[in-house]
């Protein structure tokens, strides 16, 4: 087993251990805690799909986060009001099933992703950061004039959305459903890291030239991994909502566009555990040095800068080391 | 006589004032290797990168495999068969030697969007690839990643790309570049046998090896074809010896 | 509709343009000179705005926090400059976005530490308050009207450096070829921190002018930056012509935009459904505005082929 594997059973095992010790200790906000840091790792591995596999410096993620959230939040809003969705030219109705909300969630920020990314990835590089950047703030003041769901103040859910068979309102058995997804997610993206798409992915975020020249077109490749790679954001979104039972425009802000990037940084570009490792950072950082000072964000700001500047690969760079080569 | 496999008529290319390619005529015929030499800032760049396909030209046309590709993208005319390989490496240098071959075999079969799959495991692309590795000689160091390469297993790993497109022409931008001489000779040895596989168009600076190696030889001066024919033809045209070798000897 | 209320949104739209231009223009000089992304650049806003406020505050004086406020930023540039972007103009933009992310991070707690979260307030000069009357019968704010004004005088002024002066030539060089520069024996690290210095005293001015109409408080240069990033977008990156077409046209979308939106939409719908449905509309146009001219050139209005 190599380095980088063993870091990530270690890693999923903590993050498992946390909170089942918390349940046995009765500490329901260390669970709360932990189910946040692994809804934040798989909006990161959505990111990471881009940004790792893809290279595409995007910086409008938190549209997709924001509209997986408010996918959530107008279908229970509905539901818990008992208001059809619309009456013509069919009726909708809402819904607290987290069965359904999850597609509607994926596919709609999937497909949001891939307007984006078609219109974004007709430029490259600074621009591309820009774009997705001002896209992501047009969705951000859009929910914030969209009055029939909240506008700034955003919408609040009185019960957390129904699994079959499970208490949601349960925080271990909450954590229970978001652990399982981050699993199914990391083994999907794993499993695409070495698939076909995969292989030319990651060529392309190498070397363009030589993807063409074996007869294959990055912009498809782009497009193809920015719209799953949004749809997972999405999905984490919506999970996000339901922790809070809330979603508002800040879900939408460009200051979660930079933290899901954080959480990719700070584990270790283009390691699909990574971002797992960077959000269980990110939230031990964020409590800890959120207990000493207010102004916590300073501190993360001088780390972020440390990592940037002297630990590029993040924790994984540091105690994996360098990726291998497949054989 | 059979068709020629690539047929380059009239093409012209300019930016801004400066014309770049005038009206160039080219012929790639089976089994030969035809070289195009010239002077620096003669215009063979932008020539092969008119042929592949990376650049869009003013006027003229370019055939392959008897059909215009002048309207397809690079990627397209690689699905074709036009193997290129690249004067600076270009190469997918974080992954291994076989990476970046099973990589070509991939592209040439075309199921990219397959998400599910063990690439590395496929049995069908792994033949090719290794089928190229054995060929070019690097079966030695597949698990190498290609960042540890040297200059020359760069090179060769190029053409080993280039091998798993299922080739019907080469389109080989300075192979020999930063070869030394007993590089070079080892890879002369190779594309004289290569051209039986597919023919070569070959664009080097290399005098030696131009010489030793092709069946014709056209020279670009000023983005003008100004002859074209045998080695020993081009070694007695006065025009040549005057626009080409006269610079040579500056 | 009345035409006078119609040129007042205009004039509004122009100013708030040209603030942008403000921000705009030393976002595409650093970018095309070092080739670098700064995400900080909203914070120097912000810097400038907090310095005005202080000074003014302190000494009663508006031309006092003007010249407070264009030291802050400059100061707050260099010194990053030559702490941390420095060390960025090497790095891929990944790099440079996440470290520059960081220091807006420190910038905002910074300031929230050293002045509260309570918004400060900035007080218009006493000669520029109350309006002015403009031809046909037009009431317009005396301070705005200057604002437009320092503004194209800072373009005007921008472009003559560019063209006519030593450091333009330098920069419209190290922009075409940065180790030509160096060969020619041109510090070049000096060029750099006085580029980047002048962007932030550029946008510390913005901060400040604009301050003085809006509140000053943290988290007020980030809107601005991605404003900015549309406007340089739009304009092609790197083209000071281009960042000032570009911040007139976002400026004159987003301000005719929210006024006229809901008035067109009010022609064909009802009142309230028409002020929903166009505000939401028109809170987006300026990325609509972006979308369409990506479509027609990816490169920007001024940018390359």
């Amino acid at each position: 087993m190599t380095r980088e594997s063993c870091l990530n059973v270690v890693l999923m095992g903590l993050l498992l251990a946390v909170p089942l010790a918390a349940w046995a200790l009765d500490e329901p906000f260390i669970i709360t805690l932990t189910t946040r840091a692994v809804i934040f790792a798989i909006a990161g591995v959505g990111l990471n799909l881009a940004l790792g596999f893809g290279g595409l410096v995007s910086f409008g993620h938190a549209a997709f986060f924001g509209l997986g959230g408010y996918a959530m939040g107008i279908l229970a809003y509905h539901a818990q009001t008992y208001t059809p969705l619309m009456d013509w030219p069919f009726v909708i109705e809402g819904t607290k099933s987290m069965l359904v909300i999850w597609p509607v969630a994926i596919v709609a920020s999937g497909l949001a992703a891939l307007a984006i990314g078609a219109l974004s990835l007709r430029t490259s590089g600074v621009y591309f950061i820009m774009i997705t950047l001002a896209f992501g703030q047009m969705f951000f003041y859009f929910t914030i004039s969209w009055s029939a769901y909240g506008g700034e103040d955003g919408l609040s859910i009185y019960v957390r959305n129904s699994f079959p068979g499970l208490n949601t309102m349960d925080p271990i058995q909450f954590f229970a459903i978001c652990y399982g997804l981050l699993l199914l997610v990391l083994w999907g993206v794993h499993r695409m890291a070495n698939a076909s798409f995969g292989l030319a992915l990651r060529a392309a975020r190498q070397n363009e030239e030589r993807l063409q020249a074996v007869g294959q077109v990055p912009y498809r490749l782009y497009l193809t991994a920015f719209a799953i790679s949004g749809a997972i954001t999405g999905l984490a979104g919506a999970l996000f909502a339901d922790l809070n039972r809330f979603v508002s425009p800040s879900m939408l802000s460009w200051q979660t566009s930079g933290e899901i990037m954080v959480f990719v940084i700070l584990g270790g570009v283009g390691r699909v555990y990574g971002p797992v490792a960077g959000a269980a950072l990110f939230i031990l950082l964020e409590h800890t040095l959120g207990g000493l000072s207010p102004y916590w964000h300073v501190y993360l700001g001088a780390i972020l800068l440390g990592v940037v500047l002297f630990a590029r690969g993040g924790i994984f760079g540091l105690l994996a080391g360098r990726e291998v080569a497949h054989d | 006589m059979t068709d020629p496999i690539l047929k380059v008529r009239g093409l012209t290319k300019s930016f801004g004032g400066l014309v770049a390619t005038r009206d160039v005529d080219l012929d790639l015929r089976a089994g030969e290797i035809h070289a195009l030499i010239g002077p620096n800032g003669a215009g063979k760049s932008t020539l092969v990168q008119l042929i592949s396909g990376a650049l869009r030209p003013d006027a003229g046309s370019v055939q392959f495999g008897g059909q215009d590709v002048s309207a397809l993208t690079t990627a397209a005319r690689a699905r074709k068969g036009m193997a290129r390989t690249f004067q600076i490496s270009s190469l997918a240098m974080e992954y291994s030697v076989l990476q970046n071959v099973v990589l070509g075999a991939l592209g040439r079969r075309g199921d990219v969007f397959r998400f599910f799959n063990r690439v590395m495991k496929d049995q069908q692309l792994l033949k090719v690839a290794e089928k190229a590795l054995v060929q070019v000689g690097l079966q030695d160091v597949r698990a190498f990643r290609t960042s540890d390469l040297s200059h020359g297993q760069r090179r060769q790993l190029e053409v080993a790309v280039a091998l798993t497109l299922d080739p019907k022409a080469f389109l080989m931008d300075e192979p020999m570049a930063g070869l030394g001489a007993e590089g070079s000779q080892q890879l002369q040895g190779f594309l004289d046998q290569l051209r039986h596989q597919a023919p070569i168009l070959l664009i080097e600076h290399d005098m030696d090896a131009v010489f030793a190696l092709a069946d014709r030889i056209s020279v670009l001066v000023y983005g003008e074809i100004i002859a074209t024919g045998t080695v020993d033809e081009i070694r007695g045209n006065p025009a040549v010896r005057q626009a080409y070798l006269g610079e040579v000897a500056e | 509709m009345s035409w006078i209320l119609l040129v007042e949104q205009a004039l509004n739209g122009l100013q708030f343009g040209v603030m942008l231009f403000l921000m705009a223009a030393g976002l595409t000089l650093i970018f095309g000179v070092m080739g670098l992304i700064n995400l900080a650049h909203g914070s120097l806003y912000m810097v400038g705005a907090f310095a005005a406020a202080a000074v003014a505050a302190a000494t009663g004086s508006f031309v006092l926090a003007l010249i407070a406020s264009l030291a802050a930023a400059a100061l707050a540039g260099v010194l990053i400059e030559a702490t941390i972007i420095r060390r960025l103009y090497d790095r891929d933009h990944l790099d440079q976005v996440l470290a520059t992310f960081a220091l807006i991070l420190i910038f905002s707690e910074g300031t929230r530490w050293a002045f509260g979260s309570f918004p400060l307030f900035l007080d218009r000069p006493e000669a520029l308050s109350g309006t002015v009357s403009l031809p046909f019968g037009i009431e317009y704010s005396r301070y705005r009207l200057a604002l437009i004004g320092v503004g194209l005088a800072v373009a005007a002024g921008l472009f003559w450096m560019i063209a006519k002066t030593r450091v333009g030539i330098r920069i419209r060089a190290g922009e075409n070829d940065r180790e030509m520069i160096a060969a020619l024996g041109v510090d070049i690290s000096r060029l750099y921190t006085l580029v980047f210095a002048l962007g932030a005293a550029l946008a510390g001015l913005a901060g400040a002018l604009i301050g003085a109409i809006q509140s000053v408080q943290v988290g007020m240069g980030e809107p601005v930056l991605i404003l900015a990033f549309v406007v340089i977008v739009i304009g092609g990156i790197g083209s000071v012509q281009g960042a000032l077409v570009g911040a007139i046209l976002v400026g004159l979308t987003d301000t005719l935009g929210g006024f006229l939106l809901p008035k067109a939409f009010a022609l064909f719908l009802s009142p309230a459904a028409a002020t929903s449905v166009g505000s939401s509309l028109a809170s987006m146009s300026i990325y609509i505005l972006m979308a369409g001219v990506l479509l027609v050139r990816p490169k920007g209005l001024f940018g390359g082929a």
